[in-house]
């Protein structure tokens, strides 16, 4: 019985490693082959040279790859230091300073989090439009440092953890509030920043919505939608437009197999926050 | 943590709380206030997004949404997302549950299972438009198990579309349900499990008695976020078929109505029934399930 369940309990988890897997190999098998040899081969035949790389360097130049990945690291740079720098000022603030409506302050944090960023974009448009910042990465970086409520809810749980008795000693030696924050509580803020840049991180690099919608010439592409826009021309060529999908996932393998337990605690607790 | 600040005016205002929040505050009111307002004007308007002027309506739009075919069938087509979310669960739950107990490649196992839900949508979107390609991987595979008679145009038939869309992100959030439940129960502590063995519990027992309490809260949480994220579904159904064959979601549907057809007002009144939708959900989970207390300031 105890040997019947265990083997039972394998099968499960081989079954769905494979369906995990099988699609995504599949398409790493397309990426490898030759137009010909994509054509006569069935998708779950492997490639015959696996060291054949044209159909990435295809994508890569026709896709404007690079350009996508250097706006992307552009905007991911610039939103995750606005988001770090305006969500630890804020939960510095409403943790250690006594101010009218304060209450009122952190009640309408607490609210935005249960509106669906999804829902507003409609009336969201307009506005960064009378901004100006249509078809500009600022649209992204503004609406990525603007619509993040989870990180400021972050910020303020870990905040609690920081005995006030510390900035209290840095006052007294005569430091002021600045000082307090970058000398003493930044430096504490350490895990709670790294929690943030890695959940924030992945889905800025993930986003589609927001530079579909806000980014639409070509220059302004990111990896995400310089993928979507590069399936136009190429539709029916699945060999390179598999190179250009595997060139997009690849960064993500790689982080994920250097930062696997930090990924783990921070998509813990931003999911249950 | 007085918050008294005495000195020379301009120090004062240098080191004025408002500043510190400022920044926070002005982003929250521009980018969820505003159009949270704003959406609601519209909502009642006849708008192009261009013209100086708006007409106004009345509720004309929020009867469009609840009586034109094609605005309220995009509810229907949630339930799909809805359903999956419930297989989504389950799987996620059941390996959650034997991963927790000894086993080999326990890293690797997880690893493999939650990837899935770090990948880029785009990605995710073009790895299934290929897998349900005709002739292609699950053809193949079908055929190869001798299954070959029940290949079907996965994307193309109305009646399995939605299917196959909703299995693709069963496929690409399952991860993200296991990892929590996986965290849940491991921060039970180990002694109560040795305790329980002591007296001659066995797995269902521990299951029934010491884990399913412990993880009640992340899994009624986790169905009530499955009714808003179908709500929300739009990346799987926009990449992999645009709307069509009857797939168009709610977000699929106002994102046209918007962008598409500049009918501001009419997307906006869709807009305000989900964001509703979604704050009643909101509060029937905090109904019925107290929050430990949570107190930030």
């Amino acid at each position: 019985m105890r040997h019947v369940a265990r083997t039972a309990k394998y099968a499960s988890l081989v079954l769905a490693s494979v369906v995990v897997l099988v699609p995504l190999v599949v398409v790493l098998f397309a990426s490898l082959k030759t137009r010909e040899e994509y054509s006569t081969s069935g998708p779950l035949t492997p490639p015959r040279n696996w060291f054949n790389v044209d159909n990435f360097v295809t994508a890569w130049s026709e896709g404007h790859m690079l350009r996508g990945f250097l706006n992307t690291t552009l905007i991911l740079v610039v939103s995750l230091v606005g988001t770090v720098a305006v969500g630890t000022l804020a939960a510095y603030a409403i943790n250690r300073f006594r101010f009218p409506f304060k209450r009122l302050i952190l009640g309408l944090f607490l609210v935005a989090a249960l509106v669906p960023g999804v829902t507003t974009q409609v009336a969201t448009y307009q506005i960064v439009k009378s901004m100006g910042l249509v078809n500009t990465p600022w649209s992204a970086v503004v609406l990525f440092m603007g619509t993040d409520i989870i990180s400021i809810y972050i910020f303020l749980q870990f905040m609690q953890s920081i005995p006030p008795s510390l900035d209290q000693a840095a006052m007294i030696d005569g430091a002021s509030r600045f000082t307090i924050y970058r000398k003493v509580i930044l430096p504490l803020m350490k895990p709670a920043i790294a929690t943030v840049v890695i959940i924030k991180g992945i889905a800025i690099y993930n986003e589609f919505y927001i530079p579909f919608l806000y980014m639409r010439s070509p220059d302004l592409n990111v990896i995400s939608t310089a993928l979507f826009r590069f399936k136009g021309p190429y539709g029916a060529q699945w060999e390179t437009i598999a190179a250009c999908t595997m060139i997009v996932i690849i960064p993500t393998v790689v982080i994920f197999l250097l930062l696997q337990r930090f990924i783990y605690n921070g998509v813990t607790a931003g999911a249950t926050k | 943590m007085a918050g008294r600040v005495s000195g020379p005016p301009r120090r004062r205002l240098r080191h004025s709380p408002w500043l510190y929040v400022a920044p926070a505050l002005i982003l929250l009111i521009t980018f969820t206030y505003v159009p949270v307002g704003n959406m609601l004007f519209y909502s009642f308007h006849k708008w192009d997004g261009l013209d100086v002027t708006m007409d106004p309506a009345g509720l004309d739009n929020y009867v469009r949404v609840f009586t034109d075919e094609r605005y309220w069938r995009v509810f229907l087509i949630s339930l799909y997302y809805f359903i999956a979310s419930f297989a989504q669960i389950a799987i996620a739950l059941y390996f959650a549950v034997i991963l927790s107990f000894n086993t080999r490649f326990r890293n690797l196992f997880k690893g493999i299972l939650f990837f899935p839900y770090l990948l880029n949508g785009v990605a995710v979107g073009f790895v299934f438009l290929y897998l349900f390609q005709p002739d292609g991987t699950l053809d193949t595979v079908l055929r190869l198990i001798g299954l070959g008679e029940h290949t079907r145009l996965w994307l193309g038939d109305p009646d399995i579309a939605n299917l196959s869309l909703a299995g693709t992100s069963v496929w690409r959030f399952t991860g993200l349900n296991f990892v929590l439940f996986l965290g849940a129960i491991q921060s039970i502590p180990g002694e109560i499990y040795e305790a329980a063995e002591i007296d001659g519990a066995n797995r269902w027992h521990q299951f029934r008695h010491i884990i399913a309490p412990g993880i009640r809260r992340i899994i009624s949480l986790s169905f009530i976020l499955a009714i808003s994220g179908s709500l929300a579904v739009f990346e799987i159904p926009f990449i992999m078929t645009g709307g069509a064959n009857g797939t168009r979601t709610f977000v699929v549907q106002a994102y046209e109505t918007a962008f598409q057809f500049r009918q501001i007002g009419l997307a906006s009144a869709m807009a305000v029934v989900l964001l509703l939708i979604v704050l009643v959900m909101t509060w029937v989970q905090r109904r019925l399930l107290p929050d430990e207390e949570v107190n930030l300031s």
